[in-house]
Order: structure tokens, then sequence, then C-alpha cells
């Protein structure tokens, strides 16, 4: 059985309707990226893996001992406080609660993973300074660090170079891709970045409302709604 | 100087209600700075005075209807509306910060009216205003009182240290929190009941128009120094239990109102606070 599978979901808000006739799979090791215009339900598909919203119809299916709050989720950059008096050590651990249930302190094998995932992301040097103090790009990492502490198979990111400058978006990039390479990270990643996209990811899933495609990246380079997305795209940038 | 201010107030302290009153300031102060960091970080910080609100109009329900202990009638009634106000923020019809100035006002003024209408008290205005700024409550506890404070404010901490890893993540992050499977609506209900009590319990120390200072001048100081969460928590509970000392030592001296005093010792602390770390902006450890 697949990781993931998607089969015929519709997703609503309120009775109207966002994303409808939704199917997809995703094998362990795969590289997804979600593209599509704002309002294309994107995020709404986001908030429904990570089980903060039910699926009108259809359903969601974890496959080889996933379950939704073993996935690791990097939310966009806005989502975070910027006056937040926390230590990178701090928000790394406290990915650590998925697993801890009612006690109350963190155990030696759980610090010792966050300072894995903080070397794996390379932050471990700025574990003791605040998140406000860092640079958009250094708090991403920190962030992705902590998603790293409660991902076991499966990393959800959510638009993870928006707002940040090229060479620290290329850099994340980057280290994405080796954890999805060296450490067999599923990666799922909403972007705008279509370039990128196509350049990073394994298959691509095109929404608006409906799937347009889903295959793999170099299917959709040479499918029409790849090529005219791209091309409108490059357009508008 | 020194040696009669000293010997002044060895008097005081061999009177029990004095070393109770003492007892309970700082416990009180202890408590409402604990949570006064997560209430400011939530952007939460005028929920103290809407619930003090809240717990005056209450109280003055149980005047009215002559219940011999009216923490009965507050309490629940206080915890109520903290689940009530801590919920809406996040879908009513009523925002947050318009809910929580219409109950607060609400209360204030149906409270005022049932006194007024009903009270067999001589003196309104004095318990209306005892009640506001928490002129003579906290000199005249009985020991029972005491230790019902006691026991919540030692139920406040370990209640807090227990959760204080989630506590940090609810703050921090609601929804990374809820995607690792925290229960986050539960704690947010937790934390509002937390806050509901030590209003109440605060209450007896400041008067219900001052416990916002409890709750915010130490988070706010603190946030201004420190850098990692566990040092602000840490910092703002130390600077609130020094206030709350200082604040209580001089009105018995000077015979200044205790709720008064005590606000205006945590400002001052405030304020050097805020300079200190302008002056030096990379003062402040992890």
């Amino acid at each position: 059985m697949a990781l993931l599978e998607c089969r015929d979901v519709t997703l609503a808000y309120e009775g109207h309707t966002v994303v409808e006739n939704l199917s997809f799979c995703l094998e362990e090791g795969d590289y997804l990226c979600i593209v599509g215009e704002n309002g294309s339900g994107k995020s709404t598909l986001i908030r429904t893996l990570l089980h903060l919203k039910k699926p009108s119809a259809g359903q969601i299916l974890y496959g080889q001992g996933l379950q939704h709050k073993s996935i690791g989720y990097l939310p966009q950059q806005s989502a975070v406080p910027q006056d937040f008096p926390a230590t990178v050590e701090e928000i790394v651990r406290s990915a650590c609660l998925s697993r801890s249930g009612w006690r109350p302190f963190y155990t030696k094998e759980e610090k010792r993973q966050a300072e894995d995932n903080m070397r794996k992301t390379g932050v471990s040097h700025l574990a003791k300074r605040c998140c406000r103090e860092l640079s958009g790009g250094q708090q991403q990492r920190v962030l992705l660090a902590r998603a790293l502490g409660a991902a076991t198979k499966l990393l959800l990111l959510d638009e993870p170079v928006a707002g940040l400058d090229p060479q620290a978006g290329e850099g994340l990039y980057g280290l994405i891709e080796k954890l999805n390479r060296r450490e067999k990270m599923t990666v799922i990643m909403v972007t705008h970045d279509v370039a990128a996209a196509v350049k990073y990811a394994s298959h691509i899933l095109h929404l608006a409302h409906r799937p347009l495609f889903f295959g793999t990246a170099a299917g959709y380079q040479q499918s029409d709604t790849g090529k005219s997305f791209m091309r409108w795209t490059k357009g508008e940038g | 100087m020194m040696a009669a201010l000293t010997s002044m107030l060895s008097q005081y302290f061999q009177y029990p209600f004095v070393r109770y009153a003492f007892a309970v300031g700082i416990l009180i102060a202890l408590c409402s700075s604990l949570l006064g960091v997560t209430l400011v970080l939530k952007r939460f910080s005028f929920i103290g005075d809407g619930l003090s609100h809240v717990a005056f109009g209450a109280l003055a329900v149980a005047t009215v209807v002559n219940v011999q202990n009216d923490t009965l009638v507050v309490f629940p009634i206080t915890v109520a509306s903290a689940i009530l106000l801590l919920r809406a923020g996040q879908n009513a019809k009523v925002k947050g910060d318009a809910a929580i100035a219409m109950v607060s006002v609400a209360s204030l003024a149906l409270g005022y009216l049932l006194l007024h209408l009903f009270s067999a008290s001589s003196n309104i205005s004095g318990d209306v205003c005892g009640t506001l700024f928490g002129a003579t409550a906290i000199l005249t506890l009985s020991a029972a009182d005491v230790w019902l404070c006691f026991a919540m404010s030692l139920a406040v901490i370990v209640l807090f240290v227990c959760f204080y890893h989630k506590i940090f993540a609810v703050t921090f992050d609601e929804t990374f929190a809820r995607a690792i499977g925290v229960n986050v609506g539960g704690y947010n209900i937790f934390i509002a009941t937390v806050i509901a009590v030590v209003i109440v319990l605060a209450m007896k120390l400041v008067g219900s128009l001052l416990i916002s200072a409890l709750v915010i001048f130490p988070a706010l100081s603190a946030m201004r120094l420190y850098k990692s969460f566990r040092s602000v928590i840490l910092f703002s509970a130390c600077f609130s239990v020094c206030a709350a000392a200082i604040g209580m030592t001089v009105a018995i001296l000077a015979g200044t109102p205790v709720g008064a005093t005590i606000v205006t010792v945590d400002l001052l602390l405030f304020a050097i606070c805020f300079a200190l770390g302008g002056l030096r902006p990379h003062l402040g450890r992890a």
C-alpha cells in the first residue's frame, strides 16, 4: 500500500466546495509539489492532510504505519510570531510533544534527537539564540528542524521559501532535496514557484479547484497544463 | 531611621492578619506572573481586566442574594466567562477584543446596579470602592481564606510546571501543536480556567480594576531583558514576587492603599527594566 492515498476527495468550507474529485497516490521517497493559483485549494488540502479539517467526501488513507501526527509540518513563515522570546533549542524540542503524552519533561533521547535535527538543517550553532534575532532563512531552517522532530516519514511544507531572498530560498530548496535523497524523507510541498517545482520535485499536482494534472515532473513539463502555466508565471514574473 | 522602620515592621508582623496578607499577596503575585507571559504572547493582555469585571459582577450577585461564602458564586461564573472569552477568540460573531470589552463593561454596570438596588449595606460606595481597588480585603482574610488561597496557588504552580512544555507549544504555534496531536482546545480551556482562578484570588489583593497590572508588567519587563521562554517565565516570577513584597511593605509602613502601591512598584520596576533593555540591547542572555 502507498504511503498516502487520496480517493475521490472533496474539500469544502461551510458548504462551499474548494476542491473536488481529487485522487492521487504517494509512495515513500516521493517529492510532490502542489502548484496552482491563489485560492485554488492548496492550503485547504494541507490542512486536511494534517487532520486539522475533515474532507467532506472521499477518503484519505495513510499506509506503512504513517500517522497524521507524525507528519512534519513547516508552516508559512508569516505564521510564526516575530516578537516571541524563545530559543532555537526550545522551539526544536517542542516537536517531541507528539510522543511525550502526559510526561512533563523531555527525555535525554528526545534532547539528543533535537540536536540531530538542528545539525541536519545547519542551525546547531544558533541553539541558544532567540528566534526573533535570526534572518528569515535561518528561521525557516529552525522550523524545518522542528518539523523533522515530529516527522517519521513525511514532511509537509507550506510555501517554505515565500518571503525569503533568492539565495536563502535556494539554500532551503537544497536542504529539502538533501533530506529527500539522503534521509528518504517523503516531501509534499505547496509552492508558487513552478520553476523550482519542476527542478526538484519527482511529482507535480496542479490544482484549480480540481486536479488539472497529477504525474511526474517530466510529464508535467510536456503537458499542456504545465506548458501554459509555466509560460503564464514566467510572463507574470 | 532604618532601625525605627525595622522595629515598626516587626511590630506589624506580630499580627497574624499582616502575616496572612503578606503570604497570600506573594503567592498571588507569583501565580499571576506565570500566566501573564502566555496571556501577553497570545495577545490576551486585556482578558485579566475583563474577567476581573465579571468577578466584580458575580460578587455583587453574591452580596445581593446574601451567600455566606461568596467565592462559591464568583468562581464558577468567572471560570465560565474565561472559557467563553478565550474560545470566542477563534470563531465568534463578536471578535476577541470587542467581546472582552463588552462582557467587561456589562458586568461592571450590572454589578453596580444590583448593589445599588438591593444591597442592605449602608455604605455602598465604600463597598464598591473596596472591591474595585482592593482597599482592605487583604487585611481581613481569615485563616480559612489563607489556606484556600495557598492550596489554589500551589495547584496553579504545580499544574503550570507539569504542563510547561505544552503551554509553550500552544502559545508559540497553535497550528503546529494541533498538527502533532496536542489537544490545543483542551489546553486553551485549561489556561482559561487557571486565569480565572488567579483573577478571583488576585481580586483580594489589588481589587478588580488593578489586576491587569499583575498580569502584564512582569511579563513585559521579562520580555524586554530575556530571550528564552524559560528565563522570561523565571524572571517575571521573581519580578512579580519582589514588586508585591516591596509594595506591601511600603503600604504597611506608609499606610497607603495596598493594591495601588503594589501596582506603582510594578510600574517603577518596569520602567527600570525597560531602560536597561534599551541601554544594553545585548544584555539579555538565553
